[in-house]
């Protein structure tokens, strides 16, 4: 009688996976587990498939027979082919074909059928999808059954996929079956009345009354039903919770019971009796006695007795301990239970069994906030399992590690955090590279301490830290003046030994770049003399472009430090001339624009050369205008948009002005490569150390870029001006040209355009010209904007001024509702 | 709350999967993927706790997981629930398979993944614990199970009737009563043709336990 499908197979293949009972022999007997024949020949042959496409083609054979099976009407085997489907679907292969065929099954009297039709329902049918509300019917019909197995079935799909509809039709019915007296029936309709309170929350009040009435019960099933069901209601609403603070002190008799109670065979486990109850009664209590004095001195001594009584040595008791622990920690407990419990966490910390270091960190985790000292009695140990071998203990004692930096340990935590860095598995190294960076700015005992330990990080991890890594950098490098000297000798030292991490290159060619005097000079007293010679310099950067290995934007940052050098240095220049004019065909357009424009500035305008060169002031920390094109678009981001009747007219962020683009009219003609996008590792470079005069020199080149289509003024007020000029690119596509400028007396700075048109339109702002208007008209911005107005709705355009005139800061807002060169396109 | 429910092979197969949380049927592959990915480079003597899955257990949730000779079973699960906690509820669920299955191997939930679900369902509904004690769950599961076979094939013969009814006939007649099968058992009982039959029910009524098929 021994029909079992793998009697055949050797038992040392497929050992038992659990064994309470080895002297079993293995002859497989399943009286209990009768096999559906069926579905067994299916998996048999699915099985047998030596190939990935043999098991598709078997499948798809399977799939085609059953598709064919469910579109005849009852045929005795609907359950088999149900329950084929379902292994189909578990192996990954489209099952959703018999979704109605779940919604049929549910609905047929016999047993089987059901069970295996609400089994289907819940792994193929979303709530969201109609015939889930097919179902809601036969759910409704099946909770009212006579036979509890039925019912059960019932409530189980309902916990599972019940939609806030559903919920809402049936909570009545659920509120009746927990006042049962069948406590099958009652431990599922009280976990199903947790899914309907978190679906529906207002129901909770439906339940709160037979959830009270539920902790009388001795079914210990029922009793952590009821539980669960109150923690829900708890959390979701504060009256509720302040309602059930009155059972406090019904959950600790309960809670005494199975302390103190002898053994039970039924409940117990491993010697403790019922640990998932009492698990979960803590937890409820934590609720409850949380900011509540009085409930938290009902339940103290309760805890005191648990947190000594329960054994320790397995690990359901530290399961018990564990939730004691915590609740002693977040309820207002006595200073002696707090200290006890923190003791217990030390004792974990110490405890050879992985899971329980891990969970007493965890723990210690969610209370370093309020006892700091009590955890940092601990760091000894926490450090040291920063070099177990486990990655979630290394996760939870990085967490910890970090959390347990202070002004007075940040030296020696940071010896021990740079190690771990060294060492850590690659999904942990971002997370503690920037808690290493966010340490290090808190508490940097100097600045020269800060430079070092960012430069480690990047020496040791720079691959996995964020993008504003460097910008941030480099502003702690400008704003630490003395160390100029140590820092780019130390950089460029570094930049010799490796030159595939891209942030630190970036930084290390930056500050070549910019200190590059100061490298060649070679006397700085706090490293060893190197004496770098020009070449050695310039050959640096140049290994740099040509690697491989370099990024866009790590070259942009070279090829600028190239030349920012040719004012640095004094014999190579010729040099650099070459390099920059190699780069001037290079395929990188990005690249090649920027060499273009360093060789226009040799050749047409090199009495400028040492002004547009000159050494960056110190940046202040994310002013616009300073910081590279990025933060600026950000900082506009951020400006609520309120400002301009929010909704109705989407405010679109302006390109940021960049005056990397300013360097672009030098080359006057050339109108294509006018649109540069913002490059935000070379905007750093040339931004802003010379912009005035620099825009000073393009002002005279720009009306001849201006387009002829009329141009009328839109704005006048406090001696800024606005014009605007239109141009049809096409049926639906138009460019404006909006000119700024200024005929006051003093210079406006900062000054940006934003633009915002009715949602149909779509709105591409380039980048401005410029953020620079000198005073009495001198120069002007540019904006170009490109609209496309596919629906041809009225067009209608909203422009925001910002600018800053004599360090005060202006706004105003203008309307535009009509285009000149535009005959009345919209209308 | 308990997300997913997740048994595969030290291979990767899947051999049940559970989500208490709609998922499209690609993201669950990709999931089990993800989730193997993560458990299976795991040393067997680490800790049974996992952080930072991209698709389920990351932020709030964690993977809590236990490896058995062939298999892995990983529960996602949010804060909400204890580790430690739903660390036995694996070792609990694993115990009542081998009690159902006596001594369960990795063929045992292939080829009887339905019943697998079944059994789950007892300790598990919509994410939450359910029942812990191992008999009454094995209990319930053999009663439905016995009942859902007393109806599949009313003409088989009736010697597979009489091997499914074991402790309490008297609890498993007023089970199906509202069946059609009610009637059609005590049609039999009542055959003085099939009186072997009757005979057999009453005898297994006597046993203690599961019979085995004798033959």
């Amino acid at each position: 009688m021994s029909t079992t499908p793998h009697a055949h197979i050797p038992t040392h293949i497929h050992p038992p996976i659990y064994s309470l009972t080895h002297t079993h022999t293995h002859t497989r007997t399943h009286t209990a587990m009768s096999p559906s024949v069926p579905l067994q020949e299916m998996i048999r042959a699915i099985r047998s498939a030596r190939t990935q496409c043999e098991e598709r083609g078997v499948i798809q054979r399977e799939c085609a027979a059953i598709r064919a099976q469910f579109r005849q009407a009852d045929n005795g085997g609907r359950s088999h082919n149900l329950a084929k489907l379902l292994y189909v679907h578990m192996l990954g292969y489209p099952a959703h074909f018999g979704q109605m065929e779940c919604v049929r099954m549910i609905a047929s009297p016999r047993y089987s059928e059901k069970r295996v039709g609400y089994l289907g329902a819940m792994m193929l049918l979303d709530e969201k999808q109609d015939a889930s509300l097919l179902i809601t019917n036969s759910i409704k019909n099946d909770l009212a059954h006579s036979n509890q197995y039925v019912q059960s079935l019932a409530l189980c799909t309902l916990a599972c996929m019940g939609s806030a509809e559903m919920c809402r039709d049936l909570a009545p019915e659920i509120d009746r079956l927990l006042r049962a007296s069948n406590s099958y029936i009652k431990k599922k309709a009280a976990l199903c009345a947790v899914h309907i309170v978190r679906k529906v929350h207002e129901l909770g009040e439906l339940f709160a009354p037979a959830a009270r009435s539920l902790l009388s019960e001795k079914n210990h099933g029922v009793l952590h039903g009821a539980v669960v069901l109150i923690i829900e209601l708890c959390e979701r609403n504060p009256e509720t919770l302040e309602r059930f603070r009155k059972t406090v002190p019904d959950l600790v008799q309960i809670m005494k019971g199975l302390v103190l109670s002898g053994y039970s065979p039924e409940h117990d486990v491993s010697g403790i009796s019922d640990p998932f109850l009492q698990v979960r009664i803590l937890r409820l209590l934590r609720i409850l006695g949380r900011n509540n004095e009085g409930a938290s001195d009902a339940m103290n001594d309760l805890l005191a007795q648990v947190a000594t009584n329960t054994d320790s040595t397995k690990t359901v008791g530290n399961a018990v301990l564990y939730e004691t622990v915590l609740t002693v920690l977040d309820i207002k407990s006595e200073s002696g239970l707090r200290v006890l419990a923190v003791n217990i966490l030390g004792r974990f910390l110490l405890n050879n069994d992985r899971n329980i270091r891990y969970i007493a960190m965890t723990s210690l985790q969610k209370i370093v906030g309020t006892d700091h000292n009590a955890v940092q009695r601990h760091r000894g140990t926490i450090v040291d399992c920063l070099k177990d071998q486990d990655a979630s203990v290394k996760r939870r004692s990085l967490e910890l590690s970090l959390a347990l930096v202070s002004a007075s340990n940040i030296r020696s935590m940071m010896k021990e955090l740079l190690l771990f860095l060294s060492s850590c598995p690659p999904e942990l190294r971002s997370h503690a590279a920037s808690g290493i960076f966010n340490a290090a700015e808190r508490y940097a005992p100097s600045q020269r301490w800060h430079i070092d330990t960012m430069l480690h990080v990047l020496i040791t991890a720079g691959g996995d830290v964020r993008d504003e890594t460097v910008p941030n950098l480099i502003q702690l490098i400008t704003n630490a003046s003395e160390l100029h000297c140590y820092t780019v000798h130390k950089l460029y030292r570094a930049l010799l030994t490796d030159i595939s991490q891209q942030s630190l290159v970036q930084v290390a060619c930056w500050c070549i770049g910019e200190y590059g005097d100061l490298l060649l000079r070679g006397d700085c007293q706090e490293t060893e003399p190197v004496q770098v010679t020009e070449d050695d310099a310039l050959d640096a950067l140049e290994t740099v472009l040509q690697s491989h290995m370099s990024s866009p934007a790590t070259r942009g940052f070279a090829l600028t430090a190239t030349m920012k050098l040719s004012t640095r240095i004094t014999d190579n220049v010729d040099r650099i001339r070459s390099i920059v004019s190699i780069y001037g065909s290079c395929i990188d357009v990005e690249l090649q624009q920027r060499a273009v424009e360093y060789n226009a500035l040799f050749k047409k305008y090199d009495h400028m050369r040492a002004a547009v060169l000159e050494r960056m002031p110190v940046i202040e920390k994310n002013s616009p205008g300073h910081t590279n094109g990025e933060f600026t678009g950000e900082a506009i981001r951020d400006i609520p948009t309120a400002k301009i009747k929010q909704g109705e007219l989407p405010l679109l962020p302006q390109q940021p002005a960049n005056q990397v683009c300013d360097l672009l009219d030098l080359l006057g003609g050339s109108e294509e490569t006018l649109q540069p996008s913002p490059a935000p590792g070379l905007s750093i470079n040339a931004a802003s150390t010379a912009g005035g005069d620099l825009l000073d020199l393009l002002g005279g080149l720009e009306p001849a870029l201006l387009a002829p289509a009329p141009t009328v003024p839109v704005y006048e007020k406090g001696g800024v001006t606005l014009t605007l000029s239109c141009e049809k690119q096409s049926d639906t596509g138009l460019t404006v040209t909006l000119t700024a400028s200024n005929s006051t007396d003093s210079d406006i700075s900062s000054f940006t355009l934003q633009a915002a048109v009715p949602k149909s339109v779509q709105l591409h702002m380039k980048a401005p010209s410029g953020d620079y208007l000198p005073a009495r008209g001198t120069a002007k911005v540019i904006q170009m904007v490109v609209l496309n107005n596919p629906n041809k709705v009225n067009l209608k355009m909203r422009v925001r001024i910002s600018y800053t005139r004599q360090a005060s800061a202006f706004q105003d807002t203008v309307q535009i509702d009509s285009f000149p060169g535009l005959d009345a396109a919209g209308h | 709350m308990i997300k997913s429910i997740l048994i595969f092979n030290n291979h990767g197969k899947p051999r049940l999967i559970r989500f208490y949380q709609y998922f499209a049927e690609e993201m669950q592959q990709q999931i089990i993927r993800e989730t193997f990915h993560l458990v299976s480079k795991r040393d067997d003597n680490v800790c049974n706790f996992l952080e930072g899955g991209s698709l389920i257990g990351g932020s709030d949730d964690k993977l809590i997981y236990r490896h058995y000779a062939t298999l892995y079973f990983v529960f996602c699960v949010d804060s909400s629930e204890s580790e430690l906690g739903i660390l036995d509820l694996i070792q609990v669920f694993v115990e009542t398979l081998d009690k159902c299955f006596e001594n369960v191997c990795e063929l045992d939930l292939i080829f009887h993944m339905d019943k697998v679900h079944y059994i789950l369902q007892e300790v598990v509904m919509g994410g939450m614990v359910l029942e812990t004690n191992m008999n009454e769950i094995v209990a319930q599961v053999e009663l439905q199970n016995r009942m859902e076979k007393s109806e599949v094939s009313p003409s088989a013969t009736l010697k597979d009737h009489a091997s499914v009814l074991t402790s309490n006939i008297t609890v498993f007649i007023s089970l199906v009563a509202d069946l059609r099968i009610a009637a059609h058992i005590s049609d039999v009982a009542s055959d003085p043709n099939r009186s072997d039959v009757a005979v057999d029910v009453v005898e297994t009524t006597d046993q203690s336990e599961l019979s085995r098929p004798s033959s």
